[in-house]
């Protein structure tokens, strides 16, 4: 299978993969390809342009930069999961992405780019407090990841936009990611996963953020969850009576996985041994 | 495009569409027929190659983007005329029924080798999550994998199961 035709362009910076995005009428931007290429083969995507920015210096790398620890574009799965920089529930949502050979050539930031309803690193990241660094034709932006997820295989990035890097805060505290995957275990997309991050302060909990992904449209922040779980103890009890609330405010929908009441079960179950990992690394 | 890699340590270079996928690059221009085309989907792994030392699926990698990389398929392990360890656990172990999805799975045991030398059953089994095959169940994959791990480590590999049962 052959994509559409289309031509390629191998930018050579960030400024030249710009200026040609604006230039087409439909481009779109190539690091790792895993989720790009097969669409293109399979012909949901005909772009006119493919602009690959694979050899575009400065895009690799993890680097603490003091404000938190950056994401650049181009750092693939297999180097997100085992970096000792940055927190386990990223470091999980990278390692049980896709397989061993999309893990080798596929990016975080491509990942999180492409907002697939059944991601890991996009809970991930929202329930992490990540920022979304991105350049475009009017300069350099900042999104906030709860901004990011707009629908569907949306972003909020514009067309001539670049995802450069993701920043995620540095923060204390223990956090966790736990899905079932479609083929079972941890394998594939998600059916269901949940990401936390919890602070304790003295025996309590001081803060905490939880995300779900692949029960919804999109990765969504389990905000009654949350709140239910600030000022608890962190027992097991607090924290399933917390993430039982996890359909409040997370809207769920029916997939080709599971109706709407078996991913709010497996919401609850996911929410439930995410923040019971994250209370423990606390 | 003029696209130009190492396979097997041979440069090859050809004048492509950007579309070319580098499966096809590798069988059509390379003329190197080993690396299958599957599913086309990047779910089955039959495509498995290495680039720069590690396991990417070539029907999902644009051979405009391999330019100037460094690949190798099933048919650069093979020394001489001599088996590469993983290949003689698939053989000694009857790792394979049809063979199609072998030269993938192959690779992928290659790629974990590699890194890990002495894999637990576990650790081999998540590493084969990419490839698909349709007549094994896997059971002997594993243990050819166990076998060219013994090979490449310098000890006896286990018996076969059929001879200890």
């Amino acid at each position: 299978m052959y994509p559409r035709p289309f031509e390629y362009l191998a930018a050579q910076s960030l400024d030249d993969a710009i200026r040609e995005l604006s230039n087409s009428d439909y481009g779109k931007v190539l690091s790792g390809g895993m989720s790009l290429i097969p669409m293109m083969k399979l012909r949901l995507l005909s772009p006119d342009l493919v602009v690959d920015i694979g050899r575009v210096e400065g895009l690799g790398g993890i680097n603490d930069t003091g404000t938190g620890v950056e994401v650049g574009a181009l750092v693939r799965h297999a180097e997100t999961a085992v970096s000792p920089m940055l927190p386990e529930a990223l470091r999980n949502a990278a390692a049980w992405t896709g397989d061993v050979q999309v893990r080798n050539r596929g990016t975080t930031c491509g990942a999180l780019a492409h907002a697939d309803m059944a991601a890991d690193q996009t809970a991930a990241v929202l329930a992490l407090g990540g920022v979304m660094l991105v350049r475009g034709q009017d300069g350099a932006r900042e999104i906030p990841a709860e901004e990011f997820f707009v629908d569907a295989l949306t972003s909020a990035l514009g067309p001539a936009e670049v995802l450069v890097a993701v920043r995620i805060p540095r923060t204390e505290g223990g956090s966790a990611y736990r899905k079932l995957g479609r083929r079972g275990g941890h394998a594939d997309f998600a059916v269901a996963g949940a990401a936390a991050w919890v602070e304790m302060t003295d025996g309590v909990v001081s803060d905490a953020r939880v995300a779900l992904t692949g029960v919804g449209l999109r990765a969504e922040l389990a905000r009654v969850t949350a709140d239910a779980l600030v000022g608890t103890d962190g027992s097991p009890v607090a924290v399933e009576n917390a993430a039982s609330l996890v359909d409040q405010d997370v809207p769920m929908i029916e997939d080709l996985f599971g109706s709407v009441e078996y991913k709010a079960h497996l919401g609850k179950v996911m929410a439930r041994r995410a923040i019971l990992a994250a209370v423990e690394a606390a | 495009m003029l696209v130009s890699m190492t396979i097997n340590g041979s440069l090859v270079d050809a004048d492509v569409e950007p579309r070319t996928l580098l499966v096809h690059f590798i069988r059509e221009h390379a003329g190197l027929l080993g690396t299958q085309i599957g599913c086309d989907t990047s779910s089955c792994g039959a495509c498995t190659v290495l680039w720069d030392g590690k396991t990417v699926k070539s029907c999902a990698v644009l051979a405009v983007q391999a330019d100037g990389a460094e690949i190798t398929t099933i048919e650069g392990l093979a020394t001489e005329g001599s088996l590469h360890p993983v290949q003689e656990g698939f053989w000694e172990r009857h790792g394979l029924q049809c063979g199609f999805c072998t030269p993938g799975m192959i690779m992928s045991a290659v790629g974990l080798l590699d890194v890990v030398p002495e894999p637990t059953e576990d650790q081999i089994r998540h590493a084969i999550d990419g490839n698909l095959c349709r007549c094994t169940g896997y059971h002997n994959i594993v243990r050819a994998i166990e076998f060219a791990s013994a090979r490449i480590r310098g000890v006896e590999p286990d018996p076969p199961d059929w001879l200890e049962k």
